[in-house]
């Protein structure tokens, strides 16, 4: 189902349009509303969603969507609201209801276990047995009939831990179903799927609204969602704002009513990267301990006043790359500069003083500590050059800085003395770029910058970077967001299966070709 | 097809275009492949050291009266482990079995005294469950206090109950339990073994040995916790229970998300680890000995989990650990002059030389000229030596432990959430 | 500091100094009702452990008492502040206290220079035995709560060794090392009778718990060990090498643990010699009070005292015919009731200070006239 130039958006909010008389709603929700320790993640959500269907959920991260769908499926109560599923008001208090109601999820990370066979995944919570005894021969006769029935055929003994990714998201489904699942919820089911992959779905999908399956699909991806759903839903702000045909609208209004305002799209400045090197690799190569090739002969070089973006889908080897540029997971061979030095041997600390800044993947994992206050996360990575003497802390120093990175970075925060995990995501983040801009590195390593801020935020931290680059930093971007990598990089460098198989030019390539890039269907022949 | 395919003709009947690649071996075949190694080492070694107490039937008995506490407990801790719960708390809960199966013994003989002493088991199980599973204490902090609680808890109920009973009885000891558990010896087989074994011959003489010690005298207690270890891998891996409970040791977050009562399971697994440890208490002062006295577990519970992790967390395999350890000790208990633990310098030369063989076969050249160097100071060391400091004879199975941790090849795959508190509708 | 930030960290903390009331007070009641079930008057037994642990003499043999176990949970402590179990504090300060006897024996040295030897050998000692787990960890993975477990039994067994080759010839009943001469003893800060003293060594145990806490809250190491136990990854990311600093706990806690034996040698035993007597168990008494303390030198100093107290005071209740071995349940249970308490404090912290930083910033947010963000 494609979408056409719709002339007349006929938006009417508020109001489902597909609805009419005759077909009854599958899910309706009405004034539900959520509050979690300072925070109202839902307010007032009426969704109607029509049987046999394919519905979609859109919104911003942090739009509520996810919390929405949580409360359809059990895992926490509602303050205030009601639920009904084919007509029926239903009380859900644990998922368990849910399923028994015909309602099933597929979460956004895998809820699989990677040592259990693709049957015990299926089965678990529903297994057939009798006396206890789980009859094995009974659950694989099911599971590969449902996968015929479905066009989802799955080998029940594997183990999970030898599926792929598309694999996995088709036992997810295949789990769902197996539970007699006639509503079928996917949170943003896309999010690490491979375009091609992602057709795949779409096909599943569509065969499985054909045998009269009800589907509720989560996204922010708006043209996927054009591209498969019957209604559209937007939510914003903990709340929904319109219920829209997509045959009625185009990106552009989705969007609008996403962000409450025009898309804030990343132009690309005019700008000339410097000449000096800041950071090179050689030859970088890294082998996991069964074979497999992590990194594959990575050549890079970054120069000041310039970046460069990593394109792939995640797991291609970019968290491999960056813990070989910091030296936690040293490359098997191949050689880093960091300006004129060669960083062979090199521990981690002598990276970070020398000038090696990063923006972690996961700022909880990777970049924070919780329970601490603010000033002494400012000075985590920098507690080698920056803020200690003789091995004496420098309390003070970074008590000012933090002080001035939370003006500056607009962190929202009562003081520099609450501990880390008493401020929100987005507020965490700018505290994390700030730091990594105040030790004034020479070199970069942002990954994901704006994962999980708000819309603000993420014009805020896009200017500091550019600013940083108009001031000589070199950063070497690697992130998901396409829009982000197009509008910041001055080089564009797709990575698959552990190699670097181009490096475009981000003033004229188009999402679709960076997208068969990133699958691996296409190579440059020469880089 | 290609050409390049003809040698997979075998292969075109398969309607995968990629056969499976084959798996290696299973752990458990592996591990009767070292078994066999092992009873042929053992069996060299006593015919070149001339220490005859190896293999002996006597030396099998003893060994299987050592074992069963380390195989009950790294039973027990499988139950627990695999429902991600870390139960360092095993050698304290095996206190309270020992105490409580003791006391029930003493009453009301040694059947009274397993029923008391897994009642103790799971009240120590119960006390884990509570602070890591409701109360989300760390594992290892839960488990540690527990160890401190609970000789404190058995020295408090001696002196309170033994104080005036006689028979030996006071604040370290109980008086001695009545009976014993019915012994099983099928004589025939015993006799016939029996004589071979006299015959001192290699290898078969060894095997006949083992054999005869596992015909002869043979306590229902033991058998019974023989048979366990394959129930145990029934119940695990063939039922609903099991499942769930494997389930929330992986990913209680998708378990939770199924309906699986995640918590509950949790509990109960937590509390099936403490009665089977209890059992390994109770099986200490009533086949291992007779009372029950301060002191008497000897850090068995951390042994069993270490063998629990040798062993792969899996149940066979963990009982094979448990197999090892009560070995060296029977062997240092029989021994008593220390010649036996002195002629596992040998044994250990022996072995290591035989890796260094294989390594140099397999081009691993690395490791083959460490096995090696081990194998030759080994060999001095066994050469210029006749017996081993006695003072470290009692410890023998600890620094097995620590030898085996240290060099064993660590392919070894826990439980995807173990250690990891989980909170209720707290999803990732 | 603002007033707002003041508020909100006291809101954190109100739950973290409430549970270790609460635990005692739980302790009590649970302790109580065992007394009771076992046929003794908890009134009355409590009344008396009161009244026999209050005398002054009894206050300065509980301290006394505390001074090892606080050495003991300091070395405990710097393991768990990166996540590290030494549980192996029994064996590495056992081991420590012979080789220390039997050095400072051989030796006549002008007396501070003689006990500083004597420290430094016990230190040196319990190092060298933890260096035997953080090997194993750093280079074979071997987790450090097997191996130091197991380092314990060895310990016993290299104890007995040393103590055979080490022996006095001149004695003959017990198994003794010789005594170590005068200039390395060390004298009582109080006395009041005989028995009832407190050992001088608790100046060296105030001085290494003042420096723990200085080296963790003021120094590049205590940072790096706390962001490695606060969360590894982000200390891995930020340049702490976590094998480095694995090594580096487990030797310090090591050298600490080596200390934890010398008060008894060095003041209380009248013979300043190692005996086959000499007091074991204090290691693992020594994670308790650690937990108890929560990791802070101010907490394990108040653990080890309410542990010393309760061991000092429990010897009371013989003469109400009530076995002083209820002391040794207390404190178990005392530490049971303090982890969960301090679990759930820690829970009820986060969520007040989620909730009341939130608070905090819609009524600043109100103040401006801008929203705040839903996440």
């Amino acid at each position: 189902m494609t979408n056409d130039e719709g002339d007349a958006p006929g938006l009417d909010p508020g109001r489902p349009l597909v609805a009419s008389g005759d077909t009854k709603p599958a899910i309706a929700l009405s004034g539900i509303t959520k509050r979690f320790p300072g925070v109202v993640a839902n307010r007032d959500v009426n969704l109607r969603v029509d049987a046999g269907s394919i519905h979609a959920l859109i919104g911003e991260n942090g739009a509520g969507k996810s919390t929405l769908m949580k409360t359809l499926y059990g895992m926490h109560q509602p303050d205030e609201g009601t639920i009904e599923v084919d007509g029926a008001p239903r009380r859900f208090r644990t998922p368990a209801d849910a399923i028994a109601a015909g309602i099933g999820m597929v979460h956004q990370h895998f809820m699989l276990a990677d040592q259990l066979t693709v049957a015990e995944n299926i089965v678990l919570g529903a297994e057939p047995a009798s006396f206890g005894v789980l009859d094995r021969h009974a659950a694989d006769q099911a599971i590969v009939e449902l996968g015929e029935r479905h066009g989802l055929p799955l080998d029940p003994h594997r183990l999970v831990e030898s599926l792929t990714v598309g694999e996995r998201q088709r036992l997810e489904i295949l789990k769902v179903l197996f539970r007699g699942a006639r509503i079928l919820i996917l949170d943003e089911p896309t999010a690490v799927l491979i375009p091609q992959e992602v057709t795949e779905l779409f096909t599943n999908l569509e065969a499985l609204r054909a045998g009269g399956v009800t589907i509720v699909f989560i996204s922010h991806k708006l043209d996927e969602v054009m591209a498969i759903s019957d209604a559209i839903t937007v939510m914003r702000a903990g709340t929904t704002v319109a219920t829209v045909n997509p045959a009625n609208v185009d990106a552009q209004e989705l969007g609008r009513l996403m962000v409450g305002s025009e898309l804030p799209t990343p132009t690309g400045e005019a700008h000339t990267p410097g000449t000096d090197l800041a950071l090179r690799t050689t030859g970088l190569r890294l082998v996991a301990d069964g074979g497999r090739v992590l990194l594959d002969d990575i050549n890079l070089e970054v120069h000041r006043s310039e970046i460069v973006g990593i394109a792939g889908v995640e797991g291609n080897g970019q968290q491999e790359l960056i813990d070989a540029l910091l030296g936690l997971t040293p490359a098997d061979s191949g050689t880093i500069e960091l300006g004129s030095r060669n960083l062979e041997g090199a521990s981690t600390r002598e990276r970070r003083d020398a000038g090696m800044g990063y923006i972690p993947t996961d700022r909880h994992r990777e970049g924070l500590l919780l329970g601490e206050p603010l000033w002494a996360n400012q000075m985590l990575g920098h507690q080698g050059a920056r803020y200690s003497t003789h091995g004496w802390l420098r309390r003070r120093a970074a008590r000012a800085d933090t002080e001035r990175v939370v003006s500056d970075y607009d962190v929202r925060t009562p003081g520099v003395d609450i501990p880390a995990l008493a401020l929100s995501g987005g507020n965490q983040q700018k505290l994390i770029v700030g730091r990594e801009m105040t030790a004034d590195p020479t070199m970069l390593i942002a990954a994901h910058p704006t994962r999980g801020v708000d819309v603000g935020a993420q014009a805020a931290i896009w200017e500091q970077l550019r600013q940083a680059r108009r001031d000589g930093l070199a950063v070497l971007l690697i992130s998901a967001d396409l829009d982000e990598l197009i509008g910041l990089s001055d080089r564009l460098l797709v990575i698959f299966r552990g190699a670097i198989t181009a490096n475009l030019d981000p003033t004229d390539i188009t999402a679709e070709d960076l997208g068969s890039y990133m699958a691996g269907r296409r190579q440059e022949a020469t880089l | 097809m290609t050409a390049a395919a003809a040698p997979r003709v075998l292969a075109e009947d398969l309607t995968e275009p990629e056969p499976p690649k084959k798996p290696a071996l299973s752990p458990e075949l592996r591990w009767a492949m070292f078994a066999v190694t092992g009873v042929a080492i053992l069996s060299m070694t006593r015919v070149i050291s001339g220490a005859a107490d190896l293999t002996s039937s006597g030396l099998v008995t003893e060994t299987l009266r050592l074992s069963v506490p380390f195989a009950l407990a790294a039973m027990g801790g499988l139950f627990s482990e695999r429902a991600g719960v870390v139960n360092i708390g095993l050698e304290g809960i095996m206190i309270l079995g020992t105490w409580f199966g003791a006391y029930g013994g003493w009453q009301w003989g040694v059947w009274g005294g397993l029923a008391f002493g897994i009642l103790g088991g799971a009240l120590g199980g119960a006390l884990h469950a509570t602070a890591t599973v409701i109360f989300k204490v760390d594992h290892i902090i839960s488990g540690v206090a527990i160890n401190l609680l609970a000789p404190g808890l058995a020295r408090y109920l001696s002196a309170a109950v033994y104080a005036d009973v006689g028979q030996g009885a006071g604040v370290r000891q109980s008086p001695p339990v009545k009976g014993d558990f019915p012994t099983i010896t099928i004589t025939p087989l015993s006799k016939a073994l029996g004589s071979i074994e006299d015959h001192q011959w290699f290898f078969v003489s060894d095997l006949a040995g083992i054999g005869r010690g596992l015909v002869t005298g043979l306590s229902l207690f033991t058998l019974g916790a023989l048979v366990l270890v394959p129930l145990v891998w029934w119940l695990l891996w063939r039922t609903r229970f099991g499942l769930r409970l494997r389930s929330v040791g992986e990913h209680p977050w998708s378990a939770e998300s199924v309906g699986v009562k995640v918590l509950r399971t949790k509990f109960m697994a937590v509390t099936i680890s403490g009665v089977l440890a209890g059992m390994a208490g109770v099986f200490i002062v009533t086949v291992t000995s007779s009372t029950y006295s301060e002191g008497q577990t000897g850090g068995r519970g951390y042994i069993a989990l270490a063998a629990l992790i040798f062993g792969n967390w899996r149940p066979v395999t963990a009982a094979g650990a448990a197999l090892l350890f009560g070995y060296s000790d029977a062997v240092r208990l029989r021994g008593s002059s220390g010649v036996a633990v002195h002629a596992f310098l040998l044994a250990g030369a022996i072995a290591t030389a035989l890796v260094a063989a294989v390594a140099a076969y397999q081009r691993r050249w690395r490791s083959a000229a460490i096995s090696a160097t081990v194998s030759l100071v080994l060999l001095v060391w066994y050469l210029t030596t006749d017996t081993l400091p006695r003072e470290f004879l009692p410890y023998t199975p600890h620094i097995v432990t620590l030898v085996v941790a240290a060099t064993a090849l660590r392919r070894l795959r826990m439980p995807a959430a173990l250690g990891i508190p989980f909170r209720k509708g707290e999803a990732i | 500091m603002t007033g707002a930030t003041l508020r909100l960290r006291a809101r954190q903390a109100a739950p973290s100094v409430a549970a270790p009331l609460v635990a005692v007070a739980l302790s009590a009641l649970l302790c109580g009702v065992i007394l009771a079930i076992s046929g003794h008057d908890p009134i009355s037994a409590y009344g008396e452990m009161f009244r026999f642990g209050t005398t002054e003499g009894s206050l300065l043999v509980a301290a006394n008492k505390a001074v090892p176990l606080y050495l003991s949970a300091l070395a405990v402590s710097v393991g768990f502040k990166m996540g590290l179990f030494n549980i192996g504090v029994e064996g590495q300060y056992s081991v420590a206290i012979v080789v220390a006897a039997a050095a400072g024996a051989e030796v006549n040295l002008f007396p501070p220079l003689h006990v500083t030897f004597i420290i430094v050998v016990a230190m040196l000692t319990g190092a060298a035995w933890a260096a035997v787990p953080a090997a194993l960890k750093v280079t074979r993975n071997v987790s450090e709560v097997i191996s130091t477990i197991m380092m314990n039994a060895i310990a016993a067994g290299t104890v007995a060794f040393l103590v055979n080759r080490w022996r006095d010839a001149s004695e003959t009943q017990l198994i003794k090392t010789k005594p170590i001469p005068e200039s390395g003893w060390v004298g009582n800060l109080a006395q009041v009778s005989g028995a009832e003293k407190l050992t001088g060594f608790a100046l060296v145990a105030v001085g290494l718990g003042a420096a723990a806490w200085l080296v963790v809250s003021r120094t590049r190491f205590g940072y790096d060990l706390r962001s490695s136990g606060a969360n590894p990854t982000a200390a891995a990311v930020s340049g702490v090498s976590p094998k480095a600093m694995t090594v580096k706990a487990m030797l310090v806690s090591g050298a600490i643990a080596g200390t934890v034996g010398l008060p008894v040698l060095l003041s209380e035993n009248i013979f300043h010699r190692y005996t086959q007597d000499f007091p074991s168990g204090l290691g693992f008494t020594g994670i308790a009070v650690a937990l108890l303390g929560r990791n802070h030198p101010a907490g394990m100093a108040a653990g080890a005292l309410l542990f010393g107290f309760l061991e000092r005071a429990g010897q009371g209740l013989q003469l109400v015919d009530v076995p002083p071995e209820i002391v040794t349940i207390m404190q178990g249970v005392v530490l049971l009731m303090a982890v969960i308490a301090y679990g759930v404090a820690n829970r009820l912290g986060e969520v007040q200070l989620q909730r009341a930083t939130a608070r905090e910033l819609a009524h600043e947010a109100a103040a401006v006239g801008e929203p705040v963000g839903a996440t």
